[in-house]
């Protein structure tokens, strides 16, 4: 039975991330400031992306040049992108400034940077399906850096067809999982100790 | 009592043992997706999103007549950004390189641009041409490439000698060229160019390539951003139109080229390379981002500079923690 590929995953699975870990109801004491917050909201501002992303798709990256519905959707997509980089940038400092890649955590904090630049790459596909003066002026600019690079080669910022697939399949694909894994891997490890806790003190008190 | 780095790491590592409180992250979850739907629902109804209407070529045929014909006298003589660019779109120029490195000509030429046939002579064989501007073409294509360079390359420099004011240029042996310029001028003035450049003679396009780059040949696009404040100089693509926050988390790749040796074409290699240079380094501190954790100096910023103190105050002050001198 153990041989089996199945039963393997799923020991494994329950073993590394049980669904108390998954979905615990309490938390360290330590786990007391506003800090914390700013993981979730950059979550829900990720998702309010992907609902008015959704939206837009239906109806094509010219619909709000001309509709009232359309641009109110498509301000909705562009404030919640500005909020979820003020969020995950408050996020990122303050996991730098609590190290929080201490005690196996480095995987975490890799996914987080990895997703910070995929982010940045949806963004600026993004800036480039505008359809409007901005895309003109940014994909002219932006070719340069591209194609001195030899990028240009298969990743050429004039293609609006290009750009339009990579901005609403592949990179939301690469950045839902790379959330997806770096949410998981924070249950899996629990929230990092603060720095300079007392390892004699964690074994007292009410457990 | 002073703790040995490898059980810190064990302790860091395990799984917490200590004082834990009810927390339902359920529900912070659901209270945080609400609370930025508020601010985004405010933010929108409040300021909208930018949308500048893109330009056309006829816009830049009708505002600069002189302007976008002088281009098109450029693109027939192999002067303008787009003939002597080089990789991907032809073999203009060497392209950029970091020491031995040409990774722009290493990849070659994918997207073939040929400035005379794909921006003046197809887009104007496209079209019921008067007589005048079909004999032109006629005489263009039968002549052998010399003598088409010869031609061009006269007008082209007549036009730079009077500053590109056409009205001014003196006869000469231009050949047909005069006549394919005023041809492709009055084909973008009527609205037509926009099309044939997109369409290429096919059906189905997704590709705007070509429009773009003869587009930023001439002065319109670039006047355009100047006045819309989006220079690279003024921090160009971080910038948005309007009152409206662009993108912001460029900076870091902005800044490089608002210092020097960054923003100086002149100075080599650096300046002359500076997108290269800028990419690289850019690069580089991606992956310096990524691994922090294991930068010596970079990684014990946080145990040297105790903001963890106000993030964990409670549990310190609780347990009576003092700093540890590092
Ligand atoms: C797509 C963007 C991101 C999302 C949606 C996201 C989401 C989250 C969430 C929900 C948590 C748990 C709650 C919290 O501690 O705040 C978390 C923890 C964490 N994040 Fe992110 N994050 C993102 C980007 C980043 C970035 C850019 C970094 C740093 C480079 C990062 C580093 C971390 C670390 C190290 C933890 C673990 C903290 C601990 O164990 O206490 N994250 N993230």
């Amino acid at each position: 039975m153990s041989e089996m590929w199945t039963a393997k995953l799923r020991t494994k699975w329950q073993k590394e991330l049980p669904i108390e870990k998954l979905l615990p109801d309490d938390q360290p004491a330590y786990v007391a400031s506003w800090i914390y917050v700013f993981g979730v909201l950059t979550l829900s501002a990720l998702a309010m992306i992907i609902a008015s992303g959704i939206v837009l798709a239906f109806e094509g990256p010219a619909w709000y040049h001309t509709s009232d519905a359309g641009k109110f959707t498509n301000s909705m997509h562009f404030w919640s992108v500005q909020l979820f980089f003020v969020f995950m940038v408050i996020h990122l400092w303050g996991k730098f400034w609590m190290a929080a890649w201490r005690g196996n955590r480095f995987r975490t904090w890799a996914t987080g940077a990895v997703a910070f630049i995929s982010s940045i790459a949806t963004a600026f596909t993004g800036y480039l399906v505008q359809t409007n003066f901005d895309s003109q002026w940014i994909s002219f600019e932006a070719k340069d850096g591209f194609n001195s690079m030899g990028v240009g080669a298969f990743f050429n910022v004039t293609n609006l067809g290009q750009m339009l697939l990579l901005h609403v399949a592949f990179l939301p694909l690469i950045l839902g999982v790379l959330t997806v894994v770096h949410v998981l891997m924070v249950r899996k490890r629990g929230v990092v100790p603060p720095i300079d806790a007392e390892p004699a003190l964690s074994n007292r008190g009410p457990q | 009592m002073s703790i040995s780095k490898e059980s810190k790491h064990a302790f860091d590592a395990a799984p917490w043992s200590g004082k834990t409180k009810r927390y339902d992250i359920v529900k912070e979850g659901t209270i945080a997706l609400a609370v930025v739907a508020i601010f985004a629902l405010f933010l929108s109804l409040l300021m909208g999103s930018p949308d500048e209407t893109p330009l056309t070529f006829k816009g830049w045929a009708v505002s600069n007549p002189d302007n976008f014909y002088a281009t098109t006298v450029q693109e027939l003589a192999g002067t303008s950004g787009t003939a002597t660019y080089g990789a991907p779109y032809n073999k203009g120029a060497e392209g950029l390189n970091v020491g031995p490195l040409w990774p722009q000509k290493w990849m070659g030429v994918t997207h073939p641009i040929d400035s005379v046939n794909d921006f003046v002579i197809s887009p104007l064989s496209t079209q019921v041409m008067s007589t005048e501007i079909a004999s032109a073409v006629a005489t263009w294509k039968a002549a052998p490439d010399t003598q088409k360079q010869d031609w061009a390359t006269a007008y082209d420099d007549a036009i730079t000698k009077v500053e590109g004011k056409i009205s001014d240029v003196p006869a000469g042996a231009y050949g047909p060229v005069p006549a394919l310029a005023q041809g492709l001028t009055d084909m973008a003035k009527g609205g037509a160019l926009d099309a044939a450049l997109l369409s290429q003679g096919g059906f189905f396009q997704t590709d705007n390539t070509k429009q773009i780059l003869f587009f930023g040949d001439g002065s319109y696009l670039d006047d355009a951003g100047t006045a819309a404040n989006l220079q690279g100089g003024t921090w160009g693509m971080m910038n948005e139109t309007g009152r409206y926050p662009g993108q912001a988390w460029l900076w870091l790749y902005s800044f490089w080229y608002q210092i020097p040796p960054f923003n100086n074409e002149e100075s080599k290699p650096i300046g002359a390379n500076a997108d290269l240079y800028i990419m690289v380094l850019m690069g580089v501190m991606s992956a310096g981002l990524i691994f922090i954790p294991f930068i010596p100096g970079v990684k014990n910023l946080p145990m040297r500079i105790p903001i963890h103190r106000g993030i964990w105050r409670q549990y310190y002050d609780e347990n009576g923690i003092k700093r540890r001198k590092k």
